[in-house]
């Protein structure tokens, strides 16, 4: 196959996002302009300008009129896809990292860093279906976990939040009273920084990416450990294959080290795993930097990938891809 | 090709001066030039544009694009999709210009390179005898005893049998053989042991056939000596002569040598198996000794 390779960011990517439809793609970079991309020529459709800090995560809404994005600058903010047209800014007193809408795209769950003297935080707003109406203050306020929370994403039927951070542990929190539900078992968990959460499509599994060089296929409800699959290199993104039983993991060294290292030496692929025999199927090479997004194509036969080179790459698989056998 | 110009009865000139191509030369020459051809798409998805041009110095440039037609992803969009398509650019995708190019098409084929070859995994236990494939399986197999063969059990120099093992005779280009003492003991006399008996008489020959059968085996490491060599090789069949080139002065490896074997088929598995195969930290390259002549 041969990637398109998409310069429109002057700085590392941080997020890669789909539409459900799988025609646009949307990608945040520590630049501050979050851009859409049609998603099977990667031609740039527009961007959201606004911003004022490195942009961190994005959701778009199921019907894809709305995009929610997390940034540095301390906001989160509601944007019109059509137009880039800024609807609605909620403001914090730490930067913002996580958003994700819920089914329904009524509720929204927004990660607020540890700042200052101030912990870290999720934060459940109402989103109104018009912008006029639209209010800033909180719905759920939930606190607890030690350190940067990286992910946070609703679980079935918006009855819980999940969240995976900095201090490596994953919680299920209730989304109507706050109260921590389940924290995953310190004995099979990650070790380092969760860095990545994945749902599957049928949201009853999720796979989380950690700088331990492992990625972890969990169970949804009860949280228990399904399968681990193990690679060389920090884990920084993850994605699951909405069609094959395959899961990529992308990363490479740290960002730091890059430089004193040869490229090669990096291993910046986006490895590809059988996510039940959790065997290595192949790699996607190509980047310069270590990969620190990937999406899958909701309809599973393109995958896109961002690195810290400042590149999106989106990959149409060849029809080889689909009949691989382990 | 020189541009020859119609009509005129003046001489062309040599050269076109850039003042005039822009006005006049623009039109009047562009007729003369064959019209654009556009060759397939075949079922390949190759496109051929064949296009004429006149470059700066005036002449005539024939430009042959090939492109590749693909479909990129399968059309089943929804209308919505469809719809969302014609949106106007907004943001800084606006003002974009076409020299922009911030989305390329890579140059590069990308492909999803298996850990290793597809179906090999199968393959695996049959080819149990190939120390090769098992070398690469890990540190376990790489314990490779030279005195008694082992594998994985202990290092050559731990080797409970190293004093029941046989000097490495193997090495030394003939081996002494039994019976051409004995057939020279009889007379007394000297014999020079091509003409003993029992001895191969075809010298010549048999050296001919070794050079067909020799191997060279260059980016060798410094600290690979012979029987290193031989244990490389030996899997691959009989072999009858390890060669490690060793500097006169300073009896260090020049980083070269030579394999024979007895069998050209297994010289040729060992060729197609080891060159490129890293050894001691080095790619090796292993190719015929001699140029093949068929």
């Amino acid at each position: 196959m041969r990637p398109i390779l998409m310069k429109g960011h002057e700085r590392p990517l941080t997020f890669l996002k789909y539409n459900r439809d799988g025609d646009l793609l949307f990608s945040c970079a520590k630049d501050h302009n979050p851009t859409v991309w049609f998603a099977d020529n990667g031609e740039r459709l527009g961007t959201y300008r606004g911003h004022n800090g490195a942009v961190w995560c994005c959701d778009v809404s199921r019907d894809s009129a709305r995009l929610i994005t997390g940034s540095a600058d301390q906001t989160a903010k509601l944007w019109n896809v059509q137009t880039g047209q800024q609807l609605f800014t909620f403001n914090f007193d730490s930067p913002a990292r996580a958003v994700d809408f819920s089914v329904g795209d009524r509720l929204a769950v927004i990660t607020t860093d540890p700042f200052m003297e101030l912990s870290s935080a999720i934060h459940v707003k109402r989103i109104a279906n018009d912008p006029a109406d639209q209010v800033g203050e909180s719905a759920l306020i939930l606190k607890g976990p030690q350190g940067r929370i990286n992910r946070a994403v609703w679980g079935p039927l918006n009855r819980t939040i999940i969240s995976a951070g900095e201090d490596a542990v994953i919680r299920i929190w209730d989304s109507e009273t706050g109260k921590l539900l389940k924290e995953n078992d310190k004995e099979v968990g990650h070790k380092k920084t969760i860095t990545s959460l994945a749902k599957s499509v049928d949201g009853s599994h999720f796979l989380t990416g950690s700088l331990d060089k492992s990625a972890k296929l969990w169970d949804i409800r009860t949280l228990t450990l399904i399968k681990t699959y193990v690679t060389e290199r920090p884990v920084n993104a993850v994605a699951m294959s909405p069609l094959l039983d395959h899961v990529v993991l992308g990363g490479g060294q740290d960002a730091s080290a890059v430089t004193t290292t040869d490229h090669r030496a990096g291993k910046f692929e986006a490895k590809f795993y059988d996510k039940v025999l959790q065997e290595e199927i192949g790699g996607v090479k190509g980047h310069f930097g270590p990969i620190n997004a990937l999406a899958f194509n909701p309809d599973g036969k393109s995958f896109s990938s961002g690195g810290e080179d400042g590149y999106v790459r989106l990959h149409h698989f060849d029809s080889d891809y689909f009949n691989i056998k382990i | 090709m020189a541009l020859v110009r119609p009509g005129s009865g003046s001489a062309p000139p040599a050269k076109l001066r850039w003042g005039e191509l822009e006005e006049d030369d623009g039109e009047d020459l562009d007729f003369l030039l064959p019209p654009k051809q556009v060759i397939g798409p075949d079922e390949n998805g190759i496109k051929k544009v064949i296009e004429y041009k006149f470059n700066e110095d005036g002449n005539k440039v024939k430009i042959t694009t090939t492109t590749r037609t693909r479909k990129l992803a399968n059309a089943r969009l929804s209308k919505r999709a469809v719809e969302r398509r014609s949106w106007p650019k907004f943001g800084d995708a606006v003002h974009e210009d076409v020299g922009a190019r911030l989305t390329m098409i890579s140059t590069e084929e990308i492909l999803l390179e298996r850990p290793r070859a597809p179906g090999s995994k199968a393959e695996e236990p049959k080819a149990g005898g190939d120390s090769l494939a098992q070398l690469g399986k890990g540190g376990a197999a790489l314990k490779l005893c030279r005195t008694c063969g082992k594998k994985g059990d202990h290092w050559t120099s731990q080797c409970p049998y190293k004093d029941l093992a046989p000097q490495a005779e193997a090495f030394s280009d003939k081996p002494p053989t039994s019976d051409a003492a004995t057939g020279a003991a009889g007379t007394g006399k000297y014999v020079p042991p091509s003409v003993r008996a029992g001895a191969d008489r075809t010298g010549s020959d048999m050296r001919r056939r070794n050079d067909e059968n020799s191997v060279r085996v260059t980016n060798l490491s410094e600290d690979t000596r012979e029987p290193d060599l031989l244990e490389l090789f030996r899997p691959f069949g009989a072999v009858s002569r390890v060669y490690v080139a060793l500097d006169k002065n300073t009896s260090i490896s020049r980083g070269f040598g030579f394999v024979n074997f007895v069998n050209r088929e297994d010289a040729q598995r060992a060729i197609n198996k080891l060159n490129g195969y890293g050894y001691d930290n080095l790619i090796l390259r292993v190719e015929w000794a001699t140029p093949r002549t068929n």
